[in-house]
């Protein structure tokens, strides 16, 4: 019982989903919509309740294979928050899909639990479960849309290599099980300095990192992300961006400094690679993108590039800034697919200039696009800079010892000059468009009050996190202190 | 509430209130952008004159941790360095709001980003904490790309921003990492400039960081302040800008530079900057004579004034790299004159397109007839960029030329050249074309500057030049002890002091 209670959280959110598709039985069809804000309420219940708890001491269950620690709390607020948000969103684009409203919303919150999980774990078997909770209900979300051919070959594409990334991900556990005997990342620990050096568990390490790498969208295994960031469901999309990737985060965190501290040093060299590489395939290709929703995939690569810095610095500074980053890469992201989902409806296709007149037709949605780009691109006073600058500052710290960060961090400045570019064309597009638009073809956008509400608590939240940073800094201090003592 | 935290909070007060203020009312844009630069403006001219010259502490100080784990403050302070610089800029601010009658298009969005810029700009210099003297200035930098882009002028216009975006972004990106870096190098863990300091003085960075951070700062902030060879975005960016914003990057933000070098790099890296300042020395003979010569070259009176702009940035350079008081005093005085002249010149720039539609230098002639006051104050600007005596430009020049001769008199001897005979040629050359000769027929429309609103700007610029041209002890004797600190920092031993201690009177 008392385990049940450590996982509170999750459980609730599990209820929660169960509950959406038991009502889904009664709510008559023109009411299912509405089922979404229902779940949007019990999330951010859940999320009011995460404040409440207090940690003393981090908490196991389960043997250890579940704790509940400061860093593992960060994170949950973080994805209920993002989840809060995306249902929000996929209220608004509810009408688009056939059938089947309320397993859409109780899909999220299915996700929203194996990312919650995920936060939580301490063993290579809950690592595999809950990645696999994520990437099942994934397939499903991103091709939900099952009359589109995109929407098809998104969800196909994502399946096949999600299905290969698996596979090497459970050889790899497999071959860390067969070399250390153990599965916990704590015992894994305790053992590690004796075996580190057999072949058999660093190949083992190795293909798990391919796994993760899958997830946050590393190159060399990023190659599908623009195609199914383009071709998903727009609510699929966001949660695929900001959910996802900052599981695959976690999961990454854990392993490296729980499971096996030790192995840092090690890959340090093969982390700064990994993220340099990350930053430029992603600035270079998002150049001449002309989808919105595929030039955010690739700004999403180049954004797992620059958290990869964060993690290449080993540090406890690096990984509070990767936290810190994250917090602002939520608002940031979602508030841009949340006016990706309303704005696109109203235009035909998907395509940058499509936006021309937007600030016309809704100064609300074209604002916060505006301040997402500006974000994105590092510009104070808003979040995106002030993550950026803790995301530098961390590797500058650590740079005497580890001199090829210098390069790393040449080449993030680089990158942040060359993403300038395509953001600010996504801004120009819609305030000063090459070819102006007549007033009479650009009907005014009608925005529902919950959308309303959530665009305004993105904006605030990318402001706060750039203008008074003082408490998430405290918040991600707190707990990257509970990863690296 | 200090009376520093006032006048940089002034416009971003009045942005809020115009972004809440609904798109119809036009005029009230307008009035609160003139109320809250006039507001700080005042504050700003009451900072300067109850300065307390002489005294070598940081006055106006005002303190409150921002966040505390990373020890970032909100710390404001004037000392010699910055307090006529804080001046000059709200007077330009001022100054640039009542130039915008020109804009009649979208106006909510142009006064809510030209009151962010003068936030920003206004922070930046005022700004004791090393976080936030970065923070400032990005926040000034974006509203400037915009407005470029938006309301700017000409068929290059696209071209200019995307150059000017990306060669200040870099060179922003680059100092930030500098800033960073020295961070670091220092050990201190603080970003409390002052605090930095003391500890540098102390403990010195270890020679071998100093060397590599400061030529990231150099070429960092050098990039900023258009430093040759990477000045080409300067005159493109500023011949495509609208003629407020023109004003205020030209005349103020392009200082921060400058002010980031004497402020951080030369006090906190006094070896880096021994190895690095004699390459800067060379440099700036690039910005002095190459860019001079190009001025002779342009047809297109924006360009002209970009141009002459960017070589002008040469003197600053050069008294900088001087080392020595008068030399860094000069440099000071400099940036408060040519922030004054640049936006003057920017501003009868800006008034003459407005009238004739084109600055093209062929198409002008005899405009003094037409443009009485207008034309006189052209050609008032233009003396004061040749580097005539009665105007701060010459107090300042001439500093700095004194300042740089023991160290470096060939380039002394080219630089005055450069000041006396090439900017001769093209600014006396662009008042003969633009004001004297037949007056083409078309121009017979052309009105002059109707009534004492539209005069004000102009008026209050050239008054800055004027007294601080004839007084330059109002400038030199708040500057002096800053720049004596700054000077003592790099060259460290007392005795290459004594021969530069007494400013010449």
């Amino acid at each position: 019982m008392n385990d049940l209670l450590v996982m509170g959280l999750e459980a609730a959110v599990l209820v929660a989903g169960l509950a959406v598709l038991l009502l889904d039985l009664w709510t008559p069809p023109a009411e299912k919509r509405n089922l979404g804000y229902a779940a949007a309420i019990a999330v951010g219940a859940i999320l009011l309740a995460s404040f409440a708890i207090v940690l003393p001491r981090p908490l196991a269950a389960f043997g250890g294979m579940f704790v509940l620690d400061e860093f593992a709390l960060f994170f949950d607020r973080f994805f209920l928050l993002a989840a809060l948000l995306v249902l929000v969103i996929s209220v608004e684009f509810a009408d688009r899909f056939e059938t089947g409203v309320a397993e859409f919303y109780a899909l999220i919150l299915f996700a929203l639990a194996g990312m919650m999980f995920a936060a939580s774990a301490n063993d290579f078997t809950l690592l595999f479960v809950s990645l696999e909770l994520i990437t099942v209900t994934f397939y499903v979300l991103t091709s939900f849309q099952r009359r589109q051919t995109q929407s098809l070959e998104a969800g196909v594409k994502y399946l096949i290599l999600g299905a290969l990334s698996s596979a090497f991900l459970v050889y790899g556990i497999a071959l860390i099980y067969g070399t250390a005997g153990t599965m916990s990342f704590t015992r894994l620990a305790e053992a590690a300095p004796a075996v580190l050096d057999s072949r058999l568990l660093q190949t083992g390490l190795l293909l798990v990192l391919v796994g993760l790498g899958f997830k946050i969208a590393v190159v060399p295994f990023q190659i599908w992300a623009p195609d199914v960031y383009q071709g998903a469901p727009t609510p699929a999309t966001a949660f695929l961006a900001v959910g996802s990737k900052a599981a695959g985060f976690v999961l990454l965190l854990r392993v490296l400094f729980t499971a096996v501290p030790a192995l840092g040093p090690r890959w340090s060299r093969l982390l700064i690679v990994l993220s340099a590489v990350t930053i430029l395939y992603g600035v270079l290709c998002a150049i001449p993108q002309r989808n919105l929703k595929r030039l955010m995939g690739y700004s999403s690569i180049a954004n797992a590039g620059f958290l990869l810095l964060g993690v290449a610095t080993l540090s406890r500074d690096g990984v509070s800034a990767v936290l810190y980053y994250l917090g602002g890469y939520l608002f940031t992201v979602l508030g841009a697919f949340a006016v990706i989902c309303v704005a696109l409806r109203h235009t035909e296709g998907e395509d940058i200039p499509a936006l021309a007149g937007l600030h016309q037709r809704s100064p609300l949605l074209a604002a916060t696009l505006a301040m997402a780009m500006v974000s994105l691109a590092g510009v104070p006073p808003l979040a995106g800079f002030f993550g950026k600058f803790l995301l530098l500052k961390s590797a500058l710290m650590v740079a005497g010892d580890q001199p090829a960060l210098y390069v790393l961090v040449a080449v993030a400045v680089v990158g942040v000059v060359i993403s300038l570019y395509y953001y600010f064309g996504v801004i120009r597009a819609m305030y000063w468009p090459a070819e102006p638009v007549e007033q009479g073809h650009l009907p005014p956008i009608q925005l529902s009050r919950p959308l309303r509400w959530s665009l305004l608590l993105c904006i605030a939240g990318m402001l706060w996190l750039g203008v008074l940073p003082g408490m998430v800094v405290n918040l991600a201090n707190l707990a990257a202190q509970t990863l690296l003592p | 509430m200090g009376l520093l935290s006032f006048l940089i909070l002034c416009p971003f007060a009045g942005a809020v209130l115009i972004a809440l203020t609904p798109r119809s009312f036009n005029v009230l844009f307008r009035l609160i952008a003139l109320l809250t630069t006039f507001l700080s403006f005042a504050a700003a001219t009451w900072v300067f004159f109850a300065f307390h010259p002489g005294a070598t502490h940081v006055q106006f100080e005002e303190f409150c941790p921002w966040v505390g784990a990373l020890r970032i403050g909100w710390h404001l302070g004037v000392d010699g360095l910055n307090v006529a610089l804080v001046f000059m800029a709200a007077l330009v601010a001022f100054a640039a709001a009542c130039c915008s009658w020109e804009i009649k298009e979208r106006q909510k969005e142009f006064y809510l980003l030209l009151l962010v810029m003068t936030g920003g700009i206004l922070g930046a210099f005022a700004s004791l904490d090393l976080f936030f003297f970065y923070f400032f200035h990005e926040l000034a930098l974006v509203p400037t790309f915009i407005m470029i882009g938006v309301w700017g002028r000409g068929e290059n216009r696209n071209y200019a921003t995307f150059k000017m975006t990306i060669y200040l972004s870099l060179g922003a990106l680059i100092a930030l990492i500098g800033l960073i870096a020295l961070y670091v190098a220092a050990g201190a863990r603080t970003f409390d400039i002052p605090e930095l300091t003391r500890d540098v003085a102390a403990r010195p960075i270890a020679a071998s960081a100093q060397h590599w951070i400061f030529p990231l700062l150099m070429f960092g902030f050098g990039i900023l302040v258009s430093l040759w060879p990477f000045h080409t975005w300067a005159p493109l960016g500023y011949g495509a800008a609208p003629t407020p914003t023109a004003m205020l990057h030209a005349g103020v933000l392009k200082k921060f530079g400058l002010y980031g070098l004497l402020r951080i790099a030369l006090p906190l890296l006094p070896e880096g900057a021994q190895r690095w300042l004699p390459v800067l020395a060379l440099l700036c003979l690039g910005n002095l004579l190459y860019c001079g010569l190009v001025a002779i070259r342009q047809k297109n009176l924006n360009l002209l004034i970009g141009n002459s702009s960017v070589a002008h940035m040469g003197f600053v350079f050069l008294g900088i790299a001087s080392l020595s008081l008068v030399g860094v005093t000069g440099a000071v005085v400099v940036m408060v004159a040519h922030g004054l002249l640049a936006a003057l010149a920017f501003a009868l720039s800006g008034y003459l397109q407005n009238q004739l539609g084109t600055l093209e230098m062929e198409q002008m002639g005899g405009l003094l007839r037409k443009l009485p006051f207008v034309g006189t104050l052209l050609a008032l600007a233009m003396f004061a960029g040749c580097g005539l005596p009665g105007f701060a430009n010459f107090a300042g020049e001439v500093m700095v030329l004194f300042g740089a001769w023991g160290g470096h008199t060939t380039v002394v001897v080219l630089a005055a050249w450069a000041a006396l005979i090439v900017g001769a040629v093209y600014m006396l050359r662009a008042i003969r074309t633009v004001l004297h000769g037949p007056l083409p027929e078309k121009w017979s429309g052309v009105a002059d500057a109707p009534h004492a609103w539209r005069k004000l700007p102009f008026a209050l610029l050239l008054a800055g030049l004027l007294l601080f041209g004839c007084v330059p002890r109002l400038l030199t004797d708040r500057i002096q002890p800053a720049a004596l600190t700054v000077v003592r920092a790099v060259n460290g031993t007392p005795a290459a002091l004594m021969a530069t201690t007494q400013l010449p009177r």
